[in-house]
């Protein structure tokens, strides 16, 4: 379904990503660990066009997505959930919502995916009306999350959902992307948190310094003595 | 007549005109962090566009109101164009440069647009032909005009509209996303460049409204009547809290009521050593305290942003 080959992003001088190559089949979902400053940001961030890549090719669907106008990503149905959540925060909950639906006209079925989203996490619904800025980290989370479903999207990118929360409201989210996933979502999911991401997932790339070490199937990473020293700790 | 009155009535008039045109301020800034200082001479497109057609018209037999909307509507397009091509060619090509730079080029385009007025319209005042029915009422010992009743009602409505467009509309959510995070909204599908064209392009029909308001109101326009004008406006969005639109509707109206009690009073507080011709003063006193006791303005909203 994505078929990323070659990809480079660069900053000024700085090279974060190297010339990556790594796809994601239909309804799979793909971990992308690695350590601060690996450089996997920046590839999510190229991959939703809010970053010109410096090379190499993306194709989404058989579709070449690098050169669309970022705006027009969403509608080819692909939904970033970025790192920091990045939700409106003078917004309501139910307005950051609608923005997540903002391509669709389907008014009725909008109403239903909020409902759906709620139904996901009840916190947005007892916080319906409430400024999103107001929320804890968690709860922006978790509104995120709703927004980018939103859009019905084919695939979801998550960027981080579980930083800086606590073990509960991670644990919650992961539930709903678990259920997200489950339902047959594409999903790729970049993680500092390498033994959570590579237990939800199916398969798993580790990235350093901007190039992409290790690859295989999550279970094979999860035993990987080189992943054990660096990600899990031990 | 009762002056404190009359005053607070001429001040409502003069408030609800700072007001529209402090709304194209305050919508540009909000959305992109950006002072367009060209909207003072958008506001006397308005004015001359409208008055041309006006005179134009005035013998015509038609009714004054008919005329004053035909007027209004050969300004309305010529000012959202003169908005549309405003940020098209001094604002866009500089959205990455330094703050500083824009800035620059909207002092450029003032005054290209000054002179372009001064070509077409020349340098004289014109006058504003007595059209509109002039009736008078009577509320509370002072006077009110017809007019100054159709400013006031008018603005407001219009300002409700613009309200209703901001916070109930897909296109009024589009523009508080792209004015809180322009990437985010990008990812939502918003088309960012649409939203900013559209911007200019209300706050410049505001504007228009507006020049039409203020020429007939005091019975002239002139091609430089927009800097003074843009100032107070801008004075006024600043005071509201630049960047808030309930802000710059509450600052128009309160710099509208400060000046005109300000001139009307101002020959009693000084002896008469200062006369109401110094009205202009206060708005400029207004923004100087407002800049240095509370930047952030009246109505500087706060509101916590987690991370
Ligand atoms: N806007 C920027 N300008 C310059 N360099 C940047 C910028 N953003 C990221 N970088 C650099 O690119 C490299 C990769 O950063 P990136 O944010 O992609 O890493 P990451 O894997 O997401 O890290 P983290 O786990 O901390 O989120 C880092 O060295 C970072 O310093
Ligand atoms: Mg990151």
């Amino acid at each position: 379904m994505l078929e990323v080959t070659g990809l480079r992003v660069a900053y000024g001088g700085i090279q974060a990503v190297r010339g990556i190559n790594f796809h994601v089949a239909e309804g799979e979902m793909v971990a992308l660990i690695g350590a601060n400053g690996a450089g996997k940001t920046s590839t999510l961030k190229a991959l939703a066009r809010l970053l010109d890549a410096a090379g190499g090719s993306v194709r989404f669907r058989g579709k070449e997505i690098t050169n669309l106008v970022p705006h027009e990503l969403v509608t080819q149905g692909i939904a970033l959930v970025p790192e920091g959540r990045g939700v409106f925060p003078r917004m309501t909950i139910v307005e950051n919502l609608q923005m997540g639906a903002y391509c669709r006209s389907d008014q009725a079925e909008i109403e239903a995916d909020i409902e759906r989203m709620f139904s996901y996490f009840p916190r947005l619904k007892e916080r319906a009306r409430q400024l999103a800025g107001t929320m804890s980290g968690g709860e922006q989370q978790m509104l995120a999350i709703g927004r980018a479903l939103m859009s019905r999207p084919k695939m979801l990118l998550l960027d981080e959902p579980s930083m800086g929360l606590a073990p509960i409201m991670v644990q919650k989210i992961f539930e709903v992307i678990r259920i997200v996933a489950s339902e047959g979502m594409t999903t790729l999911l970049v993680e500092q948190n390498a033994k959570l991401a590579l237990e939800t997932s199916q398969r798993g790339y580790v990235m350093e310094s901007g190039e992409i070490t290790l690859s295989g199937e999550a279970s094979a990473l999860l035993a990987d003595p080189k992943v054990r020293a660096a990600y899990l700790g031990e | 007549m009762d002056i404190f009155i009359q005053q607070v009535i001429n001040g409502l008039v003069l408030g609800s005109i700072y007001a529209l045109v402090a709304l194209g301020y305050t919508m540009v800034y909000g959305i992109m962090g950006l002072i367009n200082f060209a909207h003072g001479e958008v506001v006397m497109i308005g004015a001359m566009v409208a008055l041309t057609v006006i005179s134009m018209l005035s013998d015509s037999g038609l009714p004054g109101i008919v005329i004053a909307l035909i007027g209004l509507g050969a300004a309305l397009p010529v000012c959202m164009g003169t908005g549309f091509a405003i940020e098209r060619i001094a604002y866009r090509p500089l959205r990455r440069a330094p703050k500083l730079a824009p800035l620059i080029t909207a002092i450029g385009v003032s005054i290209v647009l000054q002179n372009l007025a001064m070509l077409i319209w020349g340098r004289n005042y014109h006058a504003f032909p007595p059209i509109l029915p002039t009736s008078e009422h009577e509320i509370f010992g002072a006077t009110i005009t017809g007019l100054q009743i159709a400013i006031i009602v008018i603005a407001a409505l219009m300002m409700a509209g613009l309200i209703l467009l901001v916070q109930r509309t897909k296109l009024g959510r589009a523009m508080r996303a792209t004015a809180e995070n322009p990437p985010i909204a990008q990812l939502m599908g918003v088309d960012i460049n649409r939203v900013i064209s559209l911007t200019f392009v209300i706050g410049s029909a505001l504007a228009a409204v507006a020049g039409l308001m203020v020429s007939a109101n005091y019975s002239i326009a002139h091609y430089y009547m927009g800097f003074i004008l843009g100032l107070k406006a801008f004075t006024a969005a600043v005071l509201g809290g630049i960047g808030n639109i309930a802000g710059a509707m509450l600052g128009g109206i309160l710099l509208g009521l400060i000046e005109s009690l300000g001139a009307g009073y101002i020959g009693d507080l000084t002896g008469g050593f200062l006369g109401s011709h110094y009205q202009d003063v206060f708005a400029f006193f207004v923004l100087i305290c407002v800049l240095v006791f509370r930047p952030s303005g009246l109505v500087g909203e706060k509101v916590a942003e987690r991370a």
